[in-house]
């Protein structure tokens, strides 16, 4: 087996900027707390409207600087009132949906979330920007699927 | 000429892939077409019903028998004449595989099954769409292993020596799909089916798609990897010369089976229920699978300029110039790898952990892989076609063909250019995939998406149109060679299989010991996904019943 | 046959030219995207 002079420059140029990809983005993931949506919470599927913090959907503030918003999706809408945030603060997004899968994703942000049934999904994210977002559905679940958005306010 | 029973079957496997071709594209435009609000659907007709039908008929059908055609043509043609238990297998892959499309396709267009081609559990369809797609995987495997028996009556008889580079790179993505679909076949058999028919009540949603993503992404290099056999084993041919290094080859294969597999958590980034570890760690595979891509982009790139030099071509890129390019067979290929450069790199973007969170279900991915399966691997096996099809029945590949298939490929491409880049520029901006006309009523971002130059509606719809007339030029180059074309009389209107000689002097012999690579799959497998599956399992939720949302 | 020797014969500098635009296309997508994933 041989490699041509070249090739071995190609490669070394190839696996050195895959290894620089890579720990750019696992740095910032795991130092900066910038990893992608996900979390192993688990919940019955069935019982999501007794289960808290979905008995009670909606902005809630934890403490000074964080609040947090529980949303269930389902075919084909969030069931989520008058969500309004602070722009600057951390909001914790939890999400889980009481039928098929859904994402819960806010346009221009990184807010882009799996929506599992029995699971629960978490990202933490704090907007710059006050303004209206849209929020829309981006995995398919149903005739309605296009039709599955709401908003959100942040002041 | 390869003997006339694999021509046959070769045939058969060609006629279904086109038929399923022609059907799915005929979807693809209608999809583009309802997207942008051109066209209303009688109300027995739903968007996402063709959308399932065009994932399954292009992505798992017309690949799947085109693929399977250019095995048997190719195995014949590089071991010699299959014999009659080959030949009785390879029919039965076929009826199986062909009995599994039609009753997929059938609950398809009943409406019994728009859950797309990933079908994603708690939507249930019917029961027999599972039982469509089961057949689908058993009858590749019936396929396969007549393939493989073939390979092994070679390798008894030629005992100590190097399989030809052909026959090698089949086996490998035959041993590549057979473990990626345990996956697969694990979850319709143990969960869908049972649940769907109503055996059990729920199904466990996450390990369910766990199991389609471990077969899901090695999927994707099922459909490259015959791309890449043509590209190490045809293309030298055509341009006149060996191949570029036998045993980087079929390294870069090898590693192809090492890789692919243990990486299915990068489609599932943005989900719970796996943790940040496990999808770290299957991200670092997947970069590892970068690598032999980046070995075949230099030996493409190599064999073009050895071909050019010897030809004549001087200068840093005097060979560019003197590369074939009045051959179809070849210009197809080389825009298909041309496709490949922006592809494979949008590709490296979706797997970089969290940057999925920018791209994840928006219309970028769907730009993406019409760029990696819709382009590189469609193109060639258009440009493969041109020959294979004459070559197996015997007809000539006449001006006029050569011609209309200059005309197909660079329509192809056009519209393709301008689809894709819609696709991508709206995903960038938020744009999701997988959904029919909607203007999130008239939110001004959604207002805004559509704003653009390039990303509006009209680009999208534009190049879709152009990408289905260029399919139904190929779909008359493919009637007109196979039916129509004068036959072949003199040896210069013989189409050949051009496939080129490779120089396995320098290759060692380890290279084809199955079992070293087949055993350190299964060690990366295991570590990659034995902890994380098992978690699945014990700490599952309470299971989810089934859903009909259409 | 000769490793060295054929090491001389081929002539690849286009090839290692052709080779840098792909990684060039490659770091540029990537690098396009991660400032957007900053900025979102
Ligand atoms: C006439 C040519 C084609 C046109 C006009 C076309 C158009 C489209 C469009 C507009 C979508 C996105 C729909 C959506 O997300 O709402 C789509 C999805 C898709 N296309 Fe194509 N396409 C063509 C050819 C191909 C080819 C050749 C392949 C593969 C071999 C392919 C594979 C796919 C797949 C796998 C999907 C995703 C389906 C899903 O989301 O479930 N397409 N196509
Ligand atoms: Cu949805
Ligand atoms: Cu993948």
């Amino acid at each position: 087996m041989h490699f041509h002079k070249y090739e071995k420059i190609w490669l070394s140029f190839g696996i050195v900027s895959l290894i620089v990809f890579l720990s750019v983005v696992g740095v910032s993931a795991f130092s900066q707390n910038h990893t992608p949506s996900g979390g192993m919470d688990t919940i019955d599927p069935e019982k999501v409207n007794e289960t808290a913090p979905f008995d009670n959907p909606g902005v809630t503030q934890l403490d000074e600087d964080t609040y947090q918003v529980a949303i269930v999706a389902l075919a084909f809408g969030y069931n989520a009132p008058d969500l309004r945030v602070p722009a600057g603060k951390e909001i914790i997004f939890k999400v889980t949906s009481t039928d098929v899968v859904h994402s819960f994703t806010i346009d221009n942000t990184k807010v882009n979330m799996m929506v599992v049934p029995g699971r629960i999904t978490t990202k933490s994210y704090t907007f710059e920007e006050p303004g209206k977002y849209l929020i829309l559905c981006n995995e398919y679940c149903g005739t309605g699927h296009h039709m599955m958005s709401t908003e959100i306010e942040v002041y | 000429m390869i003997a006339q029973p694999e021509r046959k079957i070769a045939l058969w496997h060609l006629g279904v892939a086109y038929t399923a071709f022609l059907i799915g594209t005929l979807m693809g435009v209608l999809q583009v077409f309802i997207r942008n609000d051109a066209l209303q659907l009688p109300a027995w007709l739903d968007y996402y019903q063709i959308l399932t039908a065009h994932g399954v008929l292009l992505a798992l059908i017309y690949t799947t028998f085109f693929i399977f055609a250019f095995f048997i043509t190719g195995m014949s043609k590089s071991l010699g004449s299959f014999g009659p238990k080959v030949r009785l297998f390879s029919w039965i892959g076929l009826w199986v595989t062909l009995l599994g499309t039609v009753m997929a396709t059938v609950m398809i267009v009943a409406g019994e099954a728009s859950v797309l081609y990933t079908f994603y559990a708690p939507l249930k369809a019917n029961g027999f769409y599972y039982v469509g797609l089961a057949l689908v995987i058993v009858g590749t495997w019936i396929s396969s292993f007549a393939l493989v028996g073939h390979y092994m009556v070679w390798r008894r008889n030629n005992k100590g020596q190097l399989s030809p580079l052909f026959a090698f790179m089949t086996v490998t993505t035959i041993v590549l799909w057979i473990i990626a679909c345990l996956g697969v076949v694990a979850t319709v058999l143990f969960q869908y089916i049972p649940w769907a028919f109503g055996w059990t009540d729920t199904i466990n949603v996450e390990l369910s798609r766990s199991l389609f993503w471990y077969f899901g992404h090695p999927l994707v290099y099922f459909w490259l990897l015959p791309a890449y056999i043509a590209w190490y084993t045809i293309v030298p041919k055509l341009l006149g010369v060996k191949v570029f290094s036998d045993s980087l080859a079929r390294l870069a294969f090898v590693l192809f089976i090492l890789f692919s597999i243990p990486v299915g958590f990068h489609h599932q980034l943005t989900e719970p229920g796996i943790s940040n570890f496990w999808k770290f760690l299957q991200v670092v595979l997947t970069f590892m699978v970068i690598v032999p891509s980046l070995m075949t982009a230099f030996s493409m790139f190599a064999t073009f300029e050895i071909s050019g030099r010897k030809k004549g071509g001087t200068g840093l890129f005097g060979w560019f110039k003197k590369l074939p390019w009045r051959d179809v067979r070849f210009t197809s290929i080389f825009i298909a790898m041309a496709f490949f450069i922006p592809g494979g790199a949008g590709g490296i973007i979706n797997a970089s952990f969290q940057l999925n969170e920018v791209v994840h279900n928006t219309l970028w991915i769907v730009g993406h892989f019409h760029i990696t399966v819709g382009t590189p691997v469609a193109m060639t096996f258009m440009g493969l076609t041109f020959w294979l099809i004459p070559y197996l029945t015997g007809r000539r590949f006449t001006k006029r063909m050569q011609r209309l298939g200059f005309v197909q490929i660079i329509t192809w491409s056009i519209g393709m250019l301008l689809m894709s880049t819609a696709q991508h520029v709206l995903g960038l901006m938020g744009a999701p995939r997988r959904t029919a006309y909607s203007g999130y009523n008239d939110h001004p971002s959604a207002m805004e998406w559509f704003d653009g130059i390039i990303s509006n509606h009209v680009t999208m719809a534009i190049g879709g149109t152009i990408l289905f007339l260029s399919a139904m030029i190929l779909m008359y180059i493919v009637i007109m060679t196979m039916f129509v074309s004068p036959k072949a009389e003199t040896p210069e209107q013989m189409v050949e299989f051009p496939l080129a000689e490779s120089d396995m002097s320098n290759t060692p012999k380890w290279l084809e010991n199955w079992w070293i690579w087949i055993g350190i799959a299964a060690a990366l497998i295991i570590i990659a996904y034995a902890i994380p599956l098992t978690h699945m399992i014990q700490h599952a939720p309470p299971g989810s019943k089934g859903f009909i949302t259409w | 046959m000769d490793k060295k020797q054929s090491d001389h014969e081929v002539n690849l500098k286009g090839t290692l030219v052709s080779v840098f635009f792909v990684g060039i296309v490659i770091v540029a997508m990537w690098v396009a995207v991660y400032l957007m994933y900053v900025a979102r």
